[in-house]
This record gives structure tokens, C-alpha cells and sequence, in this order.
């Protein structure tokens, strides 16, 4: 599903982001990414979206290859992930129903399958109600439950999320953490950046990745990753 | 509806003071330039209304009869560069001069001989009328041996020729000028509108959008206020003819085919803008 082949990034400025990482997440696993600020974990959910390309090494999603990538992938490809950001990135001058349906816009479906596609949406992430109102009428947890149906509204094959519950109270964070362990077990990938250690030791069993200075320094899946990379 | 032109007026609808500031910017901008088309139009009538004017007078001898004058006149009219001769004969010259010159009245009817000689007026065609056009004209005249002289004012029309250059020349320089002023103004407001939605361009591509798709509710947005852009500016340019007219001096109207030229690049540069102001965003992410 995600392959990162010795991937490096530096910046001209900053130097190196991460440095010869490897990690491979299989299809339906739920991983979770760890590691001070800085660390590197946004850089890897970012080389992941290949919103940028990797100094070095090898980054290959679904089939696409950093390598070997055009512009024009690079659509096809967001279509096939959903992201969810600490900061919602909601569009404040529209409703929540609109901000879902922005994403199937965008796809060129039609105005009729929309609708009610939202609808199922909204009622996942336990919204149904809240269909009209505006994000800064909702709160952070809502927000944030727009944000991921709306990553989920183009039915990716993986939910990327940066720092999902970094901007959410413990209630909030646990019920928007209960959503992802739906939507994994639904089967889709999950890749979830986090620095709260608690809710990660909270939930034994996750696969865990940490990262420190850009470089992976434990992954708990380390033994079936030397395997496959 | 398509997507983009839905979009295009679902912008105007969340953001209308953004959409108004471009369109603002358009139409003041372009009624400056519309100013001055106006200026440099009605300039450039003038000037064809004096040029208009440009003619040569070849004066006859003395004892010239009315049939060699008559002949010549036939013979000139033909030429491809001359429009309309007309023959003047002395009474008609007299006649002519008492009532263009009041002052002399007196000393005109108290004479026994007319003293004017007779004459023919040439009128040249459209595009014959430089310097060096016109000279030619006027030497072929004086090989008649009944044409005492040929008088066509030389520095007049080496004048009218300069000014006409002066006019032309500044004419291209000062509107290329506020031409180039009214796009930066009009780039920069458009510039400033996408800026503003540059959050739902980045979100547009993170959920999959294509870069056509993005980009086209912009390039309806641009060509709209392009095209109303325009059209105000002409409004206004109108308002102020009328105004200068009823209170000034009477001026020219401008061309159909300047309108609709306005109107066009009107549209075209709002497109052009927001393409541009759109790729450097669309390069961002």
C-alpha cells in the first residue's frame, strides 16, 4: 500500500527532514506514527501525499512511484487517500454538508449522487444533524468530524491523519480515535501522526512507528518490515 | 449550469466585496485609458478635418480663355490621386473676395479692371494629401504654360504632416502607457482575489481536484470582471463625453469597432490574470 524505499528529504535551509527511512504499511493496518515536533512525521505524510519529492530514495503509494511521477498523478492519486490535518482545514464559508460535498466536486461527480452520499457521510461520523452549520459553529471535535468525512467521501484506500487530536480535549480526541478504529476496521488503511504517547499506549496492539532526528528508531512491526523491504 | 460558472457565481455570493474590488479596479482603470482614446480620437478628427482642407490653387495667366481652362480642368479630374477641381473664373473670384472681405469692399467696387486672377481649385484624395503628394500634384499643374503659379501653402502641410506624427506618436506612447498601468492594477487586484482564496485552492488539491478544474471558476471569475469590467469603463467614458459635450466643447464619439475592441481585451486580459495569479498558486502545492 505505502512503500518508502531509503527516502531522504533536506531542505536547503534546514538540512535533512528525515534521513534513509524505510517503512512499508500493509493494506487495512492501522500504524501509528510518533515522535517529538520536528521529528519528521509530517515530512513522511507529506512525501506520502507527494506533496513533495523525496531528495532521495523511493516513495510509492497504490502503485504510483515518486520516481516516475507526472502532475497529472498526482489527482488520481489524492483520490485515493484521505487526509485529515490537526488544524481541519474546512472551508469557513461554507456549511459542513458543503465542505463534504467540495470534495466530490471536485471529481466530477453529479450534482444527484451527491447528495445523498453526504448524507451517509455525515451520519458516519455521527453528524447527521449538524448538516447546516457552518464550521465556526461547530467545535472542535465536529470540525474535525467534518474533516474526516470529507477525507473519506471519494472512499479511499488509506486515511492519512497529522496530528488528528493534537487541537482536541481527551473526550473529543477519544471519540475522533473511536472513528479511525471504525473506519480501520472497515478495512482502509490508517497512518495516524501523533505525539500524545498516552493515547498510544493507551491502545496496545497498533502497530508503532517512532521516529527521532528524521530517522526511524522503532517500528514495532520492525521484523515482518525487513521481510517485505 | 456547469461547475465552473456555478462556482464562478458562488464566489461572488461568499466574497462579493473581493469580486467587486477586481471588477473596480477593472472599469476605473479602463475609463482612464477610455479617456484618453476619447482625447486622442477626437485629436485625430481634427486633425482629418484640417487636412481635409489641404488643396491647390493654380492661379491662370492673364488671357487664359475659358475653354483651355475647362480643357485642363476635364484632364485633371481623372488623375487618381486628385478628388474634385473647380474652376474659378475672375468674376467669380471678385465676387468671392467682396464677400469674404468685407473691409475691402469699398476698394474692390471702386476698381475698373478685376485684379483676381482666374483659377483652378484642386481637392486632393484621401491619402494624397503629405508633403511630398502634394507637390507632385501641384508641379504636374504648373506644366500647363497657362498656369502662372500653384499655391498650396508648402509649410502648412509639412506642418499638419509633423503634427499628425506628434499626434500618432504620442497617441501609441501615453496609451501604451496607462494601457500598461491599467494591467499591473488589474493583475494585482486579481492577484489579490485569488490570494484570498488560496487556502480553498490548497484544499482543492488535496482532496484530488485536476488543475483545469481548479483553475476554471477563476478564468470564469476573471473573464466576467473583465467583461463587466469593460463595459462600466465605456459607461463611464459615455458619461463623461456627454458631460464635456453639454458643457465644453462638442466631441467625437468613439468607433463601434474601439468598443468592441475595449470590450474584448477587456475580457481577455481578466482571463489572462487570473490564469497566471492561479499558477503561481497552483505551483505551490
Amino acid at each position: 500500500m505505502i512503500k518508502l524505499t531509503s527516502v531522504s528529504r533536506d531542505y536547503p535551509r534546514t538540512g535533512y527532514a528525515i534521513r534513509n527511512v524505510d517503512l512499508h504499511v500493509k493494506k487495512a493496518e492501522f500504524a501509528f506514527l510518533t515522535g517529538h515536533s520536528g521529528a519528521g512525521k509530517s515530512t513522511i505524510l507529506r512525501l506520502i501525499q507527494m506533496a513533495e519529492p523525496p531528495t532521495s530514495g523511493e516513495v510509492r503509494v497504490s502503485g504510483i512511484s515518486s520516481a516516475r511521477l507526472r502532475r497529472g498523478d498526482i489527482p488520481k492519486l489524492r483520490r485515493k487517500m484521505g487526509v485529515v490535518f490537526q488544524d481541519f482545514r474546512l472551508l469557513s464559508d461554507r456549511t459542513a454538508e458543503e465542505n463534504i460535498a467540495f470534495a466530490l466536486e471536485v471529481t466530477g461527480a453529479r450534482p444527484a449522487a451527491i447528495r445523498p452520499r453526504v448524507a451517509r457521510l455525515l451520519a458516519q461520523v455521527g453528524l447527521a444533524a449538524r448538516a447546516q452549520a457552518m464550521p465556526d459553529e461547530l467545535s472542535g471535535g465536529e470540525r474535525q468530524r467534518v474533516a474526516i468525512a470529507r477525507a473519506l467521501a471519494n472512499d479511499p484506500l488509506v486515511l492519512l491523519a497529522d496530528e488528528p487530536t493534537g487541537n482536541l480535549d481527551e473526550w473529543a480526541g477519544k471519540g475522533i480515535f473511536d472513528l479511525f478504529r471504525d473506519i480501520n476496521g472497515n478495512g482502509m488503511t490508517v497512518l495516524m501522526a501523533t505525539h500524545d504517547l498516552e493515547l498510544v499506549r493507551k491502545h496496545p496492539g497498533y502497530r508503532v512507528i517512532e521516529l527521532a532526528g528524521g530517522e526511524i528508531v522503532f517500528d514495532s512491526a520492525a521484523a515482518s518490515t525487513e521481510e517485505v523491504g | 449550469m456547469p461547475h465552473a460558472i456555478r462556482e464562478a457565481l458562488a464566489a461572488f455570493r461568499r466574497a462579493p466585496v473581493l469580486v467587486l474590488i477586481s471588477v473596480v479596479a477593472v472599469s476605473l482603470s479602463l475609463f482612464v485609458v477610455g479617456l484618453f482614446a476619447l482625447t486622442a480620437h477626437n485629436i485625430q478628427t481634427a486633425l482629418r478635418a484640417i487636412e481635409e482642407r489641404v488643396e491647390i490653387v493654380a492661379y491662370l495667366r492673364e488671357g487664359t480663355s475659358v475653354e483651355q481652362a475647362r480643357a485642363a480642368e476635364a484632364e485633371l479630374r481623372v488623375l487618381p490621386d486628385i478628388l474634385e477641381v473647380r474652376y474659378v473664373s475672375k468674376t467669380e473670384a471678385l465676387a468671392a473676395a467682396v464677400q469674404e472681405l468685407p473691409e475691402f469692399r469699398e476698394v474692390f467696387s471702386g476698381l475698373d479692371v478685376n485684379p483676381l486672377p482666374a483659377s483652378l481649385e484642386i481637392r486632393l484624395q484621401p491619402g494624397y494629401r503629405g508633403s511630398e503628394a502634394v507637390e507632385s500634384v501641384a508641379r504636374q499643374v504648373l506644366t500647363y504654360p497657362f498656369v502662372e503659379e500653384a499655391d498650396y501653402g508648402r509649410d502648412w502641410v509639412a506642418r499638419i504632416v509633423a503634427l499628425q506624427r506628434v499626434a500618432a506618436g504620442a497617441t501609441l506612447m501615453i496609451g501604451g502607457a496607462f494601457g500598461a498601468v491599467a494591467g499591473i492594477i488589474i493583475a494585482t487586484a486579481v492577484r489579490i482575489a485569488v490570494f484570498a482564496r488560496r487556502e480553498e485552492i490548497e484544499i482543492m488539491r488535496l482532496v484530488g481536484a485536476t488543475d483545469g478544474f481548479i483553475r476554471r471558476p477563476f478564468l470564469v471569475e476573471g473573464l466576467l470582471a473583465g467583461l463587466t469590467g469593460g463595459l462600466m469603463a465605456i459607461f463611464l467614458t459615455y458619461l463623461a463625453h456627454q458631460f464635456v459635450s453639454a458643457t465644453l466643447l462638442e466631441l467625437a464619439w468613439l468607433p463601434a469597432a474601439w468598443l468592441s475592441g475595449a470590450v474584448v481585451v477587456g475580457a481577455a486580459y481578466g482571463l489572462l490574470a487570473s490564469a497566471l495569479a492561479v499558477r503561481r498558486h497552483l505551483r505551490a502545492v
